[in-house]
């Protein structure tokens, strides 16, 4: 804490709180890409919920 | 300044991502989520599971943006009422601006990508949804007049109809049952808790039906809307989504909740006062369960029928 003031690089709770802030909007970023990626390879690919009725289908 | 900056309640702050996320109104939204998934999952359309899963986050997304719609226009009477005292904005952790901009970029960009993610028909729905809660029910009809909550039940009635629009690309008659069976469920489920909160209301100058038309009206009213949904909660038993396990379950369900209605459309406020709303509460929690419970009946039969056990009455 002493230390911190000294090099003027103490850590408020401000400082603290806007980190976690910025962590969660990067991880909510971070997913929204892995969203968009996991619905692009499943629109490419044919796998449906209900294999059995596709199946049936296609036959 | 150091002293000023490690804040309480009282002074301004940065706002954490959980005020924001409180924004969004989680509880509801666990409603909406449910609804959402039960409509697309018994729908007779299969959907890839990952599409599914980003569109019913699409609904939740969209359902929470009109939240914060709502919490912005509202913050003014939400600062009187108890019961919501401690939200984002009357609390001073969220500023109105931040709610707007949060409700309106949130409702963009989930009407956006559920139309990518599925089709356009369940993302123009999910938009009509948000505009009717936040503006419509909001804006409009809430501060207006005491049949509030029973145009505006709509807004919260439409995520079993999205769900079936993700999946088919359709509105069917299944879908527009279950849509109805939240649309009635509505006026019961809040007039209870309009009772045991009158007091909020009055403070409030929401005309609530309790404030405008008086509790006993109300309790009459609360009665007769159970009534109606009954028939129609056991309808879908009916169709494509239901047979003889729903038919069973949701008139026991109904039994349980016109039993609750019919004891608080009895009592008079002595009564109520006289145990601290017990019946009202009950109600409330009641009609809770009946609805999760009968959206998980509607659930169980579709998953009875796909393992073969074909109790279908038509």
């Amino acid at each position: 804490m002493g230390a911190g003031l000294m090099d003027g690089r103490e850590e408020h709770e401000l400082h603290k709180r806007r980190k976690g802030r910025n962590m969660a909007v990067g991880g909510v970023l971070l997913a929204f890409v892995v969203l968009l990626f996991g619905v692009t390879i499943a629109k490419m690919g044919d796998a449906v919920i209900k294999p059995d009725l596709a199946w049936g289908e296609s036959q | 300044m150091a002293s000023a900056l490690t804040t309480n309640m009282d002074t301004p702050r940065d706002a954490e991502f959980g005020d924001y996320y409180e924004l969004l109104k989680p509880r509801v939204m666990s409603l909406v989520i449910f609804t959402a998934f039960v409509g697309l999952i018994v729908a007779p359309v299969g959907v890839h599971p990952f599409v599914g899963l980003a569109s019913i986050l699409c609904v939740a997304i969209g359902a929470g943006a009109s939240a914060a719609l709502n919490m912005w226009w509202d913050a003014d009477i939400d600062h009187i009422m108890a019961r919501t005292q401690k939200r984002p904005i009357p609390s001073g952790r969220v500023t109105e601006g931040e709610a707007l901009s949060v409700g309106v970029g949130l409702s963009i960009m989930s009407v956006a990508m559920l139309g990518l993610f599925a089709n356009w028909l369940s993302a123009g729905i999910l938009a009509f949804t948000i505009f009717f809660y936040a503006v419509i029910y909001t804006m409009w009809l809430k501060r207006l007049t005491p049949q509030n909550i029973v145009i505006g039940g709509a807004a919260g009635a439409f995520p079993p109809i999205i769900g079936w629009a993700i999946a088919t690309g359709s509105i069917s008659v299944e879908s527009v049952l279950m849509f109805l069976i939240i649309f009635m469920w509505t006026p019961p489920h809040f007039w209870a808790l309009a009772i045991f909160r009158n007091e909020d209301y009055v403070n409030a100058d929401v005309p609530m039906m309790p404030v405008a038309a008086g509790t006993a009206s109300t309790r009459r009213q609360i009665w007769w809307y159970t009534v109606l949904l009954t028939p129609i909660a056991i309808a879908p038993a009916f169709t494509s989504i239901g047979g003889a396990f729903y038919l069973v379950v949701s008139v026991a369900l109904s039994i349980m909740f016109l039993k609750s209605a019919w004891v608080v459309s009895r009592r008079d406020d002595a009564a109520a006062a006289a145990d601290k709303h017990q019946a009202e509460v009950k109600l409330f929690k009641v009609s809770l369960i009946y609805l999760f419970a009968l959206f998980t009946t509607i659930l169980i039969q579709s998953a009875l029928k796909t393992a073969g056990y074909a109790w279908v009455l038509v």
